[in-house]
Order: structure tokens, then C-alpha cells, then sequence
């Protein structure tokens, strides 16, 4: 449950949410703007608290560790993908995606962010800065980032939402790709219902409840 | 995760982006003005008491009247110190049939060691300088004793034993300056001859003279070893000790010099402050990324730690070189004012800039810096969350801890250092309280206005703590650019006043009673001004107290000498323009027949002399004796004759009297001391103009040194300004780009921009113009121990200035905004 404490008195933005995610699956989660998308995908990445109820995640229980606890829980595990991709502006494709790979201790965080590049197609572009890169290219790059440390969970907010629609498709086709071929969980918060009819499973954000496709 | 490498990375990453150019700029200029500051006043001070180190001709000088134990010069050759003796007794030449008595000075080899001799190969030559020294059978000569004996450059004098030829003619020796009243005219030969001129017995009336000179560090050294050595009757001279007036003047300036390096920290580390907030601002989206990507609060916080580190270590290293390459160009620029080489740098100046560099950051932006590490990890959906506000406590403590140890070490006068922190935190807590007021009182104006105002007004009220912080910044810095020019102003007036270009150059000595009045018409036919001519008598100091004056009742060799030795004492029925009295009255035409005495400050505290002594004198067999009715102080660099003691005529004016007057004669009137010479023969004539030459110099490379630095704390100024007007930009960006999407045009949006940041400064400088007064007035009279007066001026200067400079500097500053397509704004946001 979560709720905010209004000049109005408490405002309830989800209740009673009850959301378990098998291994490898991909999760829609659909809903109006302002449903409560984006504080539902914070609270099971552990970015947010719960007001009441628990957060599991790998089995660990969300409400038992304060903010660096599930930090290092994220770490290396947990892969994010944002609608305004979110890369380091001074950084080159190549330095943003090693940025999770070096937090999480890998061993040769250079190889692994050209592999990952390479995979998401864009090889060419590794020194490249995020301002010499399209839109499209920059959301790739991002999924990159995600994908490489091998996260287990991947949690996705609007990726496709500033992108053209065939920019988009491209981008989104990467995501299931390498979502598959990881078997990564993917939890999607969209409102592009083509988008999310290639997850496994279609969940409604409605009045602070989830409920499953009608 | 090696949190160093991707700090690294991080800060390269930054540096590209421009993120930490605000940051890195004002260190640069902090480090490099304090640096430059620190080379420069090093090197200048050091060159400045190199020069004023001229009137001993030595740094240091060893006096007395037997001969200089072998321990000492042992002792200082051990040190490798630079060494010459020179000697000096009475003695009388002989040419011709004619006696005249002369003052022997006979010099070694590398005399002087600090300055050098002008001479003439005629009477009529140009003077040059020189470093060669008489050679054996060869005498140097003043001018004024060769009309005494009717002499020329080749001609043979006698003296004791042994002929010398006379070869050059003496028109400057620096160390002559010390000694300024020595009556009888200068033969100089070298050390090693006058034992062939067998004047020197036991009994000889000859000063012995040790001349010393090295690096600071060596003569510092030397000076505490003989401290701590038995030396009776020697007395040990440096520059401090050998003219006070020179010594006031120095003491000044250095202080002021070091002043002006600790307001450019001041105002760096304001400017620092502010643009360490603006980096949190700006970097919180990097470390909410972060922490989502599961980084830790305390990964995070060790890298950006990490990266000021990196930042500071670059900046500081950067801002020493620039600072040495800007001491070097002003140190060329100066350079040849200097008649000694001014000396090399040291590294002393580059360490403590590197310091002050960390020291700064991590004072003022440490505790903004940590707060990066307790940005939510949310803020990667949610960017209205940010870092929680910085603990005022924490900052203020870490604030307080590195300005004082800052500020200490580079004063190194606790108490000015304690005033300028007090200054400072009253300063900040007014700005703060004023313009949060003034803020607050400006808001509702926006409703009676229209237009550009409206929106000018509107921009001061849009976040009132940025506001009130950017005002603070702008005040600051305006208030200590204010209180150091007017500090400035004062102590450059007094140094001028101190030596107005018509100073007495000339004295003369010795008019006799029936002489005075011929005197004076001669000088006033000529057009020459003087204050004389004042009666002069000699007369030794019997008694103060009833008690009988010994050398042996003082320590010091100053007031032993004084006790021993006779000294000029004067009468006078008014009280000269350049004294001024500390206690007592001077006395009334009513009390002129009252025994009464006038005693200078300086004499009166040597000798233990107070208020109501009862001083007795001999005079030419007499004994006379009255009360000191006052003490006066005595500006001894005025070139005024003036007295140590001055008695009622009552008291004096039976006394046997010789008369002394000192004018200023210009060049080009030189022939009118050809006719005094020749209608008063019997009178001496002192030509001072060399000597007052030196003295001017010192002070005009002073007021340069004072000009100079005075820059760099202008150019740390205009650095607060840049910074002070960034820490809006980002609220600013979004706006503008708003305004212009709803069809604001760029001219009123410029306008509009103008008089928000010219409001802002004219605020700031109007409270500055208060707070400066305030300080300014401290300072000035507890300090410099200046007189003070407000200036009306300032509070003008305050006001436009601030508003003309913020709202000009902001405008453009702000420039991209206006040419930036607003759709590449909203975009980002």
C-alpha cells in the first residue's frame, strides 16, 4: 500500500497489490496517466517504501533494509530502462554502459559494455556521446546499459514513449530480444497497448489496484 | 567497483560537460591569487626590505665603539653571510697649511652590501653608481670639503700619517642616510689603510661597524643566535630598528598586501560556496542514477569526494602556475624599479596556495558535496526530489574551521584575522536578513507595475532563498572590494602625505645669532619658503628626577648612547605643524617665562622620561632644569628640522644658540646655495635631495605593490559576480524558454533580465555600501591606525556600480539564453 500525507489529508495511490512475477516473464503493466505507473515500478525496484505491506524481491523482503541495503541489492541484479533514457551526457556509449558492469565489481567491465553494444547493434557508435546519437540510438544504448551486468529483473518505464513509432518498434523488438535471450523478468509500465501485448502477461493500473486483463 | 577510476572518469566526464568549469575557474582564480599574492608580496616585501635594508647598507649592522669580537664575524662567516666592516672616527685633514675637520669613514672590500655609493669624477660631472671601492693611497671626498681647502680631484690631503690622493667625489653613501647630522664633511679610504695613518689609538672617539647581509631565513638565524650571546656595548641594527618611519611604512603596506590576499580568499571561497551548490543542483540526477544502478549512499559519497579531491589537486596546481606566471609578469613590470634585483621565489608561496586550494573546498563544499549521497533514488522518476538541504551546523562549522586557519596563516595576525571572520559572519547574517526583507518588501511591487519591470521583479521573487544567497554572494563581494579601496585610498594618501614632492630637501647648519636674519632674507629674495630658522643648542642630559642620568641605569644601547652624548635641544614659543601632543598643554604666551620642557614620545619612553619629570641639562657649563609640561609625537619623515626636547624661552633663551633651518629648493634655483655659501661661509649646507630620492622610492613601489594586488582581489571579485549569477541559471533557463514559447519578445525578455539583475545588484551594493562604512572604520582605526571619515562617494559607487556591473554582467552572462530555440529547452526538461 501507499499512501501521501495531502494538505487534504491522506491520499491513497495503491492498495491492496498483490503481483508475482515468475522467472523470465514479462509483465505489462498498463494504466492512465497519473494511475500510479511509475510509484508501483518504484516500490518493487526498492527506489521507493511501501506505507504498508511488503515488497519481496529475490526472496528479500524490501521493508527489512534501509536505502544502501537495497542498493546493493540492485546491484548488478536490477536493470532499469528509462523513458528519457537517462545517460550520462558526458560520458560515451561505451563509459555509460560500463557504469553498472564497474558498480557491480565485474571483472572486465570494458569487454562486457562492448559486448553488450555490440548486441544492441551499435558497435560503431561506442565513443560516440549521447548528443551524437538519435533518439533511438540513445534508448539503445540504454537497453545495453540494462542488459549488460545480467540483471535478473529489468524494470522498464515508457521506453518507447519519445521515440517514433519505427524507432520505437526497433527499440522495443531489442528489448524482448534480449529479455528472452537472458531470460530476464521484464516489467513494463506503458500505456502503448501494442507494446504490451508482447509481454506475457497484461496487468491494469485502475484507482490504485492492479487487475489483470479483462 | 574501484570508486577512484570511476571518479576519474566521472570528473572527466564532467569537465567536458562544462559541469565543474564554475567550480574549477573560481579555485583557479582562488589558488592563483593567493599564490600570486604570495610570490608577489614575498619577493616584494623582500626586495622592498632590500632596499630599505639601503640606510644600513646591510641587512643587518653590528655597532660599537671597540672592535667587533672575532666570535661574531667568525660566526657569521660560518653561515656564509655576506660581511663587511667599515669604521668610522673624527679626525682633521691637512692641505695646504689649512686644517679642516673631517669624519673618517674607511670600508673593506664588498661595501655596501645592500644598495650603492654615487659619486662624481668632477665637480660639475654627472653622478653615476659605482661598485668599486677608493684603491690604496687614494681618499673620496663629500663636495663641500673641497672649497674648504681650496682642493681639486688629483690634489694630495694629509691625514695623520699618511698622503692620500683625492680621486672621486662622494654624492651618495647609502648608509650616510642613518647618520644624517654628521656636521663634518665625509673622507672615505679603504679599511686596510688606516692603521698606516696612525690616527687610532686606545682612546680614539671611532665606531666599529660589522655590516651583514644574506637570505631572510640566514639573517633570522644570525639575529636569534646573538640574542642569546654576552655583546656589551654593541648594538644590533636592522632595518625594523635603524628608521621607524621606514618601518611604519613597511609594517603598513605588508599588512595591507596580506589583506588584500586574504579578501581574494574571502571572496573565492564565496564564490566556491556558491558554485558548489549549484554543482549538487546539477549532479543530482548522476547520483540518483547511481544509486538506482545500486550504488551505495556511501559509494556515492566517496566518489564525488573523491572527484573534488581530483578537482582541487588539478585546480590548486593549475591556479599555482598561473599565479606564478602572474607575479612573474608583475615582478617585470616592477622589476626595474627596484635598484637590487628583486629576489627569486620561493616555493613557500605555491605550497600554501595548494593548500588554501584544498582547504577551500573542502571548507565549502565538502558538506554541500556530501549531501549528493542522500539524493533519493527516485528522483530517477520523480525530478522534483533532491538532495536534502545542507546541515547549517556542519557547514558552518567546516566553514568557520577552514576560513580561520586560512586566514590566520595568511595574515598571521590573529586579531585582524578574528576581525575580518567576525566581519565576515556579521556581513553574511545582514546580507542574508536584509535582502530576504528587501526580497520580501519587493514582491507586492509587482502588481503596480507593468511590462519588463513586472517581470524584472518578478525574477527577484521567484525563489527567494536563491535570491537572498545570490544577493549575499554580489554583497559580499562588493562590500570587501569597497573596504579594500577605501583601506586602500587611506593608506596610499598617507604614504603620499607622509612625503609631499616639496619636502625640505636642503639644511642648513650652524647660522650664527648674527646670521639669522641675513639668512632669511637670502632664502626669501630667492623665493624659498622656510619654517626657520629654529635655535639649536647643544646640551647633554644631567638628571630626570633629581637623579643622576648613567648609561649604566639602561639596557638598551639606544638609551645608553642617548645618555652619554649630548643632543640638540631647541625653544620655541609655538608648536611646529607636524607635532602633535599625546599629554599635557603646550604652553601659552602667558607661560613662556615658566621652566618648562617638550619632550618627544619616543625619546620620553627610551629614556623613562613621563608628564612632570624634572629634567636637568648642562649647556655649555650651565645647568638648567624644569618640568616636562608635555609629550608630543614628531613625524620624523616630514624632513622638518625638529627637536627631541624644546624648552620655554623663559627656560632657554639665555643659552648660547646655533640656528638650523631645512626648505625645499628646487632644481633649478641650485645657484642660490652658491650665494649663501659665499656670503655665510661659516654655515653648513646639507643636501638631502639624494636621500629623500630613496626614501620616495620605496614608498612609490610600495603604492604599486598595493596597486597590483589590489587587481587580483578586483579579478576574484569579478569571479563571485560569475558565480553569483549562475547560481540562477538553471531556474532561469527553464523560464526563458517558457516566456519565449509564449511569444515574449527577446528585447523585452533582455530588458526584463536586465533589471532583475540590476536590481539585485543595486540591493546588494546598497547594504555593502553600509557594511563597508561599518568595516571600513574598524579597520582603518584600529588597525592601520588611519584617520576615517565617511565617504559619500562610496555609497554611490555602491549603489550604481553594483547595479550597472550585476545587471550588465548578468545580461550577458545570460546571453545563450536568449539565442537558445526554446523547443532544445523544453526538451530536456
Amino acid at each position: 500500500m501507499k499512501f501521501v500525507e495531502t494538505s487534504e489529508g491522506r491520499l491513497e495511490i495503491l492498495r491492496r497489490i498483490d503481483l508475482q512475477v515468475a522467472s523470465g516473464e514479462a509483465v505489462a503493466i498498463l494504466g492512465a496517466s497519473g494511475s500510479g505507473k511509475s510509484t508501483l515500478l518504484g516500490l518493487l525496484a526498492g527506489l521507493d517504501e511501501a506505507s504498508e505491506g511488503e515488497v519481496r524481491l529475490f526472496d528479500t523482503s524490501l521493508s527489512g533494509l534501509d536505502e544502501d541495503g537495497r542498493a546493493a541489492l540492485r546491484a548488478g541484479k536490477v536493470g532499469f530502462v528509462f523513458q528519457s533514457f537517462q545517460l550520462l551526457s558526458g560520458m560515451t556509449a561505451l563509459e555509460n554502459v560500463m557504469l553498472p558492469l564497474e558498480l557491480a565489481g565485474h571483472h572486465s567491465p570494458e569487454r562486457a559494455a562492448m559486448e553488450a553494444l555490440s548486441q544492441a547493434g551499435l558497435a560503431l557508435r561506442l565513443r560516440h556521446y549521447p548528443a551524437q546519437l538519435s533518439g533511438g540510438e540513445q534508448q539503445r544504448v540504454a537497453l545495453a546499459r540494462a542488459f549488460a551486468p545480467g540483471p535478473r529483473v529489468l524494470f522498464a518505464d515508457e521506453p518507447t514513449a519519445n521515440l517514433d513509432p519505427h524507432t520505437g518498434e526497433r527499440v522495443a523488438e531489442l528489448l524482448f530480444r534480449l529479455q528472452q535471450h537472458s531470460g530476464t523478468v521484464l516489467i513494463l509500465v506503458t500505456h502503448d497497448e501494442m507494446l504490451a501485448r508482447r509481454c506475457d502477461r497484461r496487468l491494469y493500473l485502475r484507482e490504485g489496484r492492479l487487475e489483470a486483463e479483462a | 567497483m574501484n570508486p577512484f577510476s570511476l571518479a576519474l572518469r566521472l570528473l572527466r566526464r564532467d569537465w567536458r560537460a562544462g559541469e565543474l568549469r564554475l567550480l574549477a575557474t573560481a579555485l583557479v582564480i582562488a589558488v592563483a591569487s593567493v599564490t600570486s599574492v604570495g610570490f608577489f608580496t614575498d619577493r616584494v616585501e623582500r626586495a622592498m626590505e632590500r632596499q630599505a635594508s639601503e640606510v644600513l647598507a646591510a641587512d643587518l649592522r653590528l655597532e660599537s665603539n671597540q672592535r667587533i669580537p672575532e666570535t661574531l664575524i667568525e660566526e657569521a662567516d660560518q653561515r656564509l653571510l655576506q660581511r663587511a666592516e667599515t669604521l668610522s672616527f673624527p679626525s682633521v685633514v691637512l692641505s695646504n697649511g689649512v686644517t679642516q675637520l673631517v669624519q673618517v669613514k674607511a670600508v673593506s672590500d664588498h661595501y655596501p652590501l645592500r644598495g650603492r655609493m654615487r659619486v662624481r669624477d668632477r665637480i660639475s660631472g654627472e653622478d653615476y653608481a659605482t661598485e668599486s671601492l677608493p684603491q690604496p693611497g687614494e681618499a673620496w671626498l663629500e663636495e663641500r670639503l673641497l672649497p674648504l681647502l681650496d682642493l681639486h680631484i688629483g690634489d694630495t690631503i694629509k691625514l695623520g700619517q699618511r698622503l692620500f690622493s683625492i680621486a672621486r667625489i662622494i654624492s651618495y653613501e647609502p648608509d650616510r642616510s642613518a647618520n644624517l647630522f654628521q656636521l663634518a664633511p665625509r673622507v672615505m679610504i679603504r679599511f686596510d689603510e688606516v692603521d698606516k695613518t696612525g690616527l687610532l689609538g686606545p682612546a680614539s672617539r671611532v665606531r666599529h661597524y660589522l655590516l651583514l647581509a644574506g637570505s631572510p631565513s640566514q639573517m633570522s638565524s644570525y639575529r636569534q643566535w646573538i640574542e642569546t650571546r654576552e655583546r656589551p656595548g654593541i648594538q644590533v641594527e636592522d632595518i625594523r630598528t635603524a628608521r621607524p618611519e621606514l618601518r611604519i611604512a613597511l609594517e603598513r603596506g605588508g599588512r595591507f598586501l596580506r589583506l588584500a590576499a586574504s579578501t581574494a580568499i574571502l571572496l573565492c571561497v564565496v564564490a566556491v560556496a556558491l558554485s558548489s551548490r549549484r554543482f549538487v543542483e546539477r549532479q543530482s540526477d548522476t547520483s540518483a542514477l547511481l544509486r538506482c544502478l545500486g550504488a551505495s549512499g556511501r559509494d556515492v559519497g566517496r566518489i564525488f569526494v573523491l572527484r573534488l579531491l581530483t578537482l582541487g589537486v588539478i585546480a590548486s596546481l593549475a591556479g599555482g602556475l598561473l599565479g606564478l606566471a602572474a607575479q612573474a609578469i608583475l615582478v617585470e613590470l616592477i622589476g626595474h624599479w627596484f635598484t637590487s634585483r628583486i629576489p627569486a621565489p620561493s616555493a613557500w608561496p605555491l605550497l600554501s596556495g595548494l593548500a588554501t586550494g584544498i582547504l577551500v573546498l573542502i571548507g565549502f563544499s565538502l558538506p554541500s558535496i556530501l549531501r549528493l549521497s542522500k539524493v533519493p533514488p527516485l528522483r530517477v522518476f520523480r525530478r522534483h526530489l533532491g538532495s536534502p538541504p545542507v546541515s547549517y551546523r556542519l557547514f558552518l562549522a567546516t566553514a568557520l574551521i577552514s576560513l580561520g586557519a586560512l586566514l590566520m596563516w595568511q595574515i598571521g595576525d590573529d586579531r585582524l584575522a578574528f576581525q575580518l571572520i567576525g566581519g565576515l559572519l556579521a556581513g553574511m547574517a545582514i546580507l542574508l536578513l536584509v535582502s530576504r526583507l528587501l526580497v520580501y518588501l519587493l514582491a507586492p511591487l509587482r502588481n503596480h507595475t507593468a511590462g519588463s519591470w513586472r517581470y524584472g521583479l518578478a525574477g527577484l521573487s521567484r525563489n527567494p532563498a536563491t535570491t537572498s544567497i545570490q544577493m549575499t554572494g554580489f554583497g559580499l563581494g562588493i562590500t570587501v572590494l569597497l573596504v579594500l579601496a577605501m583601506v586602500r585610498v587611506d593608506l596610499l594618501a598617507d604614504w603620499r602625505n607622509a612625503l609631499p614632492e616639496e619636502s625640505p630637501n636642503q639644511f642648513l647648519i650652524n647660522i650664527q645669532p648674527g646670521e639669522v636674519e641675513s639668512v632669511r632674507n637670502l632664502l626669501a629674495e630667492g623665493g624659498i619658503k622656510t619654517g626657520g630658522p629654529y635655535p639649536m643648542i647643544r646640551g647633554r642630559l644631567i638628571s630626570i628626577d633629581d637623579r643622576r642620568v648613567s648609561e649604566n641605569d639602561y639596557h638598551s644601547p639606544r638609551a645608553q648612547r642617548l645618555a652619554t652624548r649630548d643632543f640638540n635641544l631647541s625653544l620655541a614659543t609655538e608648536i611646529q605643524s607636524d607635532n602633535k601632543i599625546l599629554a599635557g598643554r603646550w604652553w601659552s604666551e602667558s607661560a613662556w617665562h615658566e621652566p618648562w620642557f617638550s619632550v618627544e614620545q619616543g625619546l620620553a619612553e627610551t629614556l623613562g622620561i613621563s608628564l612632570g619629570s624634572q629634567l636637568g641639562f648642562e649647556v655649555a657649563g650651565q645647568r638648567i632644569s624644569g618640568r616636562v609640561e608635555n609629550v608630543r609625537s614628531v613625524q620624523w619623515d616630514s624632513f622638518n628640522v625638529n627637536f627631541f626636547v624644546i624648552g620655554t624661552p623663559g627656560l632657554m633663551a639665555d643659552l648660547p644658540a646655533t640656528y638650523i633651518t631645512s626648505f625645499y629648493l628646487p632644481p633649478e634655483k641650485r645657484e642660490l646655495l652658491h650665494r649663501l655659501i659665499q656670503a655665510h661661509p661659516s654655515v653648513t649646507v646639507l643636501d638631502v635631495t639624494a636621500l629623500m630620492q630613496q626614501v620616495r622610492a620605496i614608498m612609490d613601489r610600495g603604492t604599486l605593490a598595493v596597486e597590483s594586488v589590489f587587481l587580483f582581489t578586483v579579478a576574484a571579485g569579478l569571479i563571485v559576480l560569475y558565480a553569483g549569477i549562475q547560481a540562477s541559471h538553471e531556474l532561469r533557463v527553464q523560464e526563458t524558454a517558457v516566456l519565449r514559447t509564449l511569444g515574449l519578445s527577446r528585447r523585452r525578455l533582455v530588458t526584463s533580465l536586465l533589471l532583475e539583475f540590476a536590481l539585485l545588484g543595486g540591493l546588494a551594493g546598497l547594504i555593502s555600501a553600509a557594511l563597508a562604512s561599518a568595516i571600513s572604520y574598524s579597520l582603518a582605526t584600529s588597525v592601520f591606525e588611519l584617520p576615517w571619515s565617511i565617504d559619500p562617494a562610496m555609497w554611490g559607487i555602491a549603489l550604481f556600480g553594483g547595479a550597472a556591473g550585476v545587471g550588465v554582467a548578468g545580461t550577458l552572462a545570460s546571453w545563450r539564453l536568449f539565442n537558445t530555440p526554446p523547443m532544445t529547452v523544453l526538451k530536456k526538461v
